[in-house]
């Protein structure tokens, strides 16, 4: 086994042990399409946003109601794969968003971004999150969903440490390492996904050239 | 928030967490679930290298907090930020809220801060007209309730679904289901509304590094994201702790951080945020930044030579997760603001004497939190030491100053035991017991049996006593302590009986006095430092190879406090360390030094469980030992949670005698569940309480010290 592949397996399970979903993909294409299919099969794409099923106050009853369309969103995608996935989501009558990400405060299905770095020792993607559009796709999803292209996976987060404080110096700077679903355990101590942020993190790991 | 004004204030608010069955109920799933995970978390690493490597990261930094402080600055500014130096926590509470009135802003969103709730925060931007929201669940839940935080990880764990769904229910004015998730859920939609109207958010970080002046913040939720993107201006209020030099250092800390804190490799998040990131909500898209770092004391802390390991602190709350105390009571009634170990001693130097005074009072001195910080702090020592600043500013109490100087004088001292001994007699009813207390003793202490002060003491029975042994493989200064000396004279038999069958030629030096310890816990470091003089010169360590002792606790303070209590007297230093290097405990010594095994006993094959000491489990080291002893002369029955405190703790068990009381129950409920017909421990403090309290509970299980066990077993 490649040292590549030792890596991909670590990074997988420990992205696994925080109830992430990580599958193979053997092209950025087949990630998009399996997006589309999630989106179908478990019923992702639901009208409504987490929780606005629930009782509500006023504020957070309207602000559900400006969720009222099935929502992909993929801010920063490379413009012929963000082609594709707009092709895909207009096939299927989902509305595709690359931009003014503060309209869907209240939620989107998914969010869909291209990992920068990834760490195996703990299963982390590591996304630049300068725009805020992207940074946004990644908090107000019900669902993010993230390509990780195996040869940007390092052992540990100490190995990236150079790079970091390169990136760091380029200021202003947002940098973001997301492992696993946003998760609490504020009440009585039961664990529980998705309390601001995702409610599930699909990974896709690509293995690239 | 604990803020009795005396000691009696402080026990009645006590009594009434210890009856609060839920709270009861969740600590104490959490104590024992935590050390499951943490032991999860870092299966497979050097715990102790990564204690290694981040105290000497934050001491290295702390010893530089003024010069990265200047760096910091330089770097977060030359990439846009603002950064404010405040002095007090007023100035820094001040700061926000002329930032927010510039700024033109209403409504407030913040991610937990413990620095924020140092200062009162809230309160100080409440007053001046702001809508304040927490963003973290747990911080939200305590908000609607008006209450501060119960932990520094989970603030709400003192809370039931039950309670929340009713918090809820106000919120929302609609009925609420108390499923978790539900209730999750509808916090994630009530937030998500404030996110979209705030426009300041406020946040703490973990970090804040110097080289890039970049801030580093650990979140589970996702909320410090939010808080920190969607309004248009965000002010971090950051501890000068907190500074780091390097990106490197701030990785190392995390590699300990979330695993100590709760038994994850890492959070769900870390943002790690340089300059004002785009924010399209913001004039010019570029959103306003402010970074406040907190003083309120550090830098002069920083300078302290002892207390400057406080800083070390990375905020996990692990010293609260395994702390006997923390766990019978919660932390409303453990810290101020700071919660666990770590909170009794910055609420003395971060909220003032009067509201640590009480507080400081209330730690058993077992180590427990020593063992588990993530920073290598010496947490029970820094505790005695500012309750003795506090005596020493406020005046010495008369019980703390009377022992101190009865101490003092070992002749007085012994004295006064014996004449105890005669006034006992009427009470204890032909009984080795204190049979008829005086009421007001009685109240709080009738959760256990009191020994009574022994009819001859040890010392008396020595001349007749002390065997001959030819050729003998070392020679032995036994150091009994007070209680062996004068409660139980048969453990010191029982031990000089096997370690002479063992081949140590024993001597008993009568010029010996207590060890000291008491008087230490009671912050009179005169007395402690005087007693220790006297021992070290009754068992002069150029006369014996070995210096044995019975006593958990005696031993680990008379070999690892006594080369620290003299260290500055050039006279004794060198005796002190040479004393401290020839203490063993009893255990150890027969087994590792006398070499006695398998074929030196009989099995007697009782059941017998095992109480390991505090001081010997974490402040020796020693584990092994006693429990192979123990398999020689009987059936050891392993039991939940055998190094977890007897409650005892010496002078704690009568001055907090209601939580005392909770702890040993727990501890004889293992007991019992393990099946023991004996339970043999290797202190004599441990046995006075553990045979206590099986005395009251009428349990028919035998509480011994090791040594009378082994005496008994002896073979030929």
């Amino acid at each position: 086994m490649s040292s590549k592949n030792a890596l991909a397996d670590e990074f997988t399970a420990k992205a696994q042990a925080v109830s992430a979903f990580v599958s193979r993909v053997s092209s950025p294409e087949e990630a998009l399409e399996k997006i589309m299919a999630l989106c179908l099969e478990r019923s992702a794409c639901e009208l409504l946003a987490t929780g606005c099923e629930l009782p509500l106050s006023g504020d957070a009853a309207r602000l559900c109601d400006g969720k009222q369309q099935k929502v992909v969103a993929a801010p920063g995608l490379k413009k012929d794969l963000s082609k594709k996935l707009a092709k895909l989501c207009a096939d299927l009558g989902v509305r595709y968003v690359t931009e003014g990400m503060r309209e869907y405060v209240a939620g989107v299905d998914i969010g869909f971004t291209v990992a920068d770095r990834a760490i195996a020792e703990t299963g982390t993607m590591v996304f630049n999150s300068d725009s805020e559009e992207l940074r946004l796709a990644t908090m107000v999803s019900e669902i993010h969903a993230a390509l990780v292209p195996v040869s940007r996976i390092v052992p540990t987060a100490m190995d990236m440490a150079p790079e970091l404080r390169k990136t760091f110096s380029g200021a202003p700077n947002y940098t973001a390492f997301v492992t696993g679903a946003s998760r609490t355990a504020d009440i009585e101590r039961v664990l529980t996904l998705g309390v601001h942020g995702p409610l599930e993190l699909h990974i896709y790991l690509w293995e690239d050239k | 928030m604990q803020t009795a004004k005396n000691l009696g204030e402080y026990r009645s608010e006590l009594r009434e967490a210890l009856s609060d069955d839920f709270l009861r109920k969740a600590m104490d799933n959490f104590a024992v679930a935590y050390r499951v995970s943490r032991e999860k978390a870092f299966a497979g690493m050097d715990i102790e290298a990564v204690v290694q490597a981040i105290a000497t990261a934050k001491d290295n930094a702390v010893a530089r907090m003024d010069e990265l402080y200047a760096e910091f600055k330089q770097k977060a500014e030359a990439a846009g930020a603002t950064v404010h130096l405040a002095k007090t926590a007023g100035e820094a509470n001040e700061l926000v809220a002329s930032i927010a009135r510039k700024a033109g802003v209403k409504r407030v969103l913040k991610s937990k801060s413990m620095t924020a709730e140092e200062t009162h925060l809230n309160h100080h931007l409440e007053a001046a007209g702001l809508e304040v929201t927490e963003t973290d669940l747990g911080e939200f839940i305590i908000q609607l309730r008006g209450e501060g935080p119960t932990h520094m990880v989970m603030p709400a764990i003192h809370l039931s679904r039950y309670e929340v769904a009713d918090l809820f229910a106000d919120v929302t004015k609609k009925k609420q289901d108390s499923e978790i998730e539900k209730l999750v859920k509808v916090a994630r939609r009530e937030l998500r509304a404030k996110f979209n109207q705030a426009e300041m958010g406020v946040s703490g970080a973990n970090f804040a590094i110097s080289e890039t002046g970049t801030l580093a913040v650990l979140t589970n939720e996702g909320n410090a994201r939010l808080t920190a993107t969607l309004p248009r201006v965000h002010v971090f209020m950051v501890g000068l702790d907190k500074l780091t030099p390097t990106v490197e250092d701030a990785l190392t800390a995390i590699r300990g951080l979330p695993r100590n804190a709760t038994g994850q490799a890492i959070t769900s998040y870390v943002s790690w945020i340089t300059g004002p990131a785009q924010c399209a909500a913001a004039p010019g898209g570029k959103k306003e930044l402010h970074i406040i770092l907190l003083d309120n004391g550090r830098s002069a802390i920083a300078k302290d030579p002892l207390f400057a390991q406080a800083l070390r602190c990375v905020r996990c709350g692990a010293c609260a997760n395994v702390c006997p105390v923390y766990r019978m009571v919660g932390g409303h009634k453990y810290g101020h603001v700071y919660i666990g170990a770590i909170g009794l001693i910055l609420t003395y130097f971060y909220h003032g004497r009067d509201k640590a005074k009480n507080l400081v009072q209330n730690c058993i001195n077992c180590g427990a939190c020593k063992a588990v910080c993530i920073a290598g702090i010496d947490l029970p020592r820094l505790i005695k030491e500012v309750y003795a600043r506090i005596q020493d500013e406020e005046g010495h109490s008369l019980p703390n100053a009377m022992l101190g100087r009865v101490l003092q004088n070992r002749s007085l001292f012994h004295g006064l035991l014996r004449a105890a001994k005669l006034v006992q007699r009427p009470v204890t009813g032909g009984t080795p017991y204190l049979r008829h207390l005086p009421q007001f003793f009685a109240r709080d202490h009738g959760f256990r049996a009191l020994p009574a002060i022994a009819e001859k003491p040890f010392r008396d029975m020595w001349p007749a006593l002390k065997p001959r042994v030819d050729a003998p493989k070392a020679s032995v200064a036994l150091f009994a302590g007070c209680v062996q000396d004068f409660v139980y004279p048969e453990q010191a038999v029982a031990m000089v009986k096997v370690l002479a069958a063992g081949g140590a030629a024993v001597e008993f030096p009568m010029g010996q006095s207590c060890c000291g310890l008491p008087v230490e816990m009671m912050g009179e470091k005169k007395a402690a430092r005087d007693v220790a003089v006297q021992n070290i010169k009754a068992l002069d360590p150029a006369v014996f190879d070995y210096i044995v002792c019975g006593c958990a606790s005696c031993a680990s303070h008379l070999k690892k406090a006594y080369p620290r209590l003299l260290a500055d007297d050039p006279g004794l230093a060198l005796t002190a360390q040479r004393f401290a290097d020839k203490v063993i405990d009893f255990s150890s010594f027969v087994r590792d030094v006398l070499g006695m095994d398998a074929e030196s006993f009989k099995n007697d094959a009782v059941q017998t469980a095992y109480h390991s000491p505090c001081h010997l489990c974490r402040g020796l080291g020693v584990t092994k030992p006693p429990r192979e002893l123990i398999a020689m002369a009987g059936q050891y029955a392993p039991a939940a949670e055998e190094d977890v405190c007897c409650g005892f703790g010496g002078t704690y068990s009568s001055k907090f005698p209601e939580v005392s009381a909770e702890i040993l129950a727990k501890k004889l409920s293992h007991v019992e569940a393990a099946g023991a017909a004996r339970l043999v421990t290797d202190c004599p403090g441990c046995v006075m309480q553990l045979r206590g309290g099986m005395e009251k509970r009428g349990a028919g299980t035998v509480v011994r010290h090791i040594a009378e066990v082994l005496a008994e077993n002896l073979k030929g």
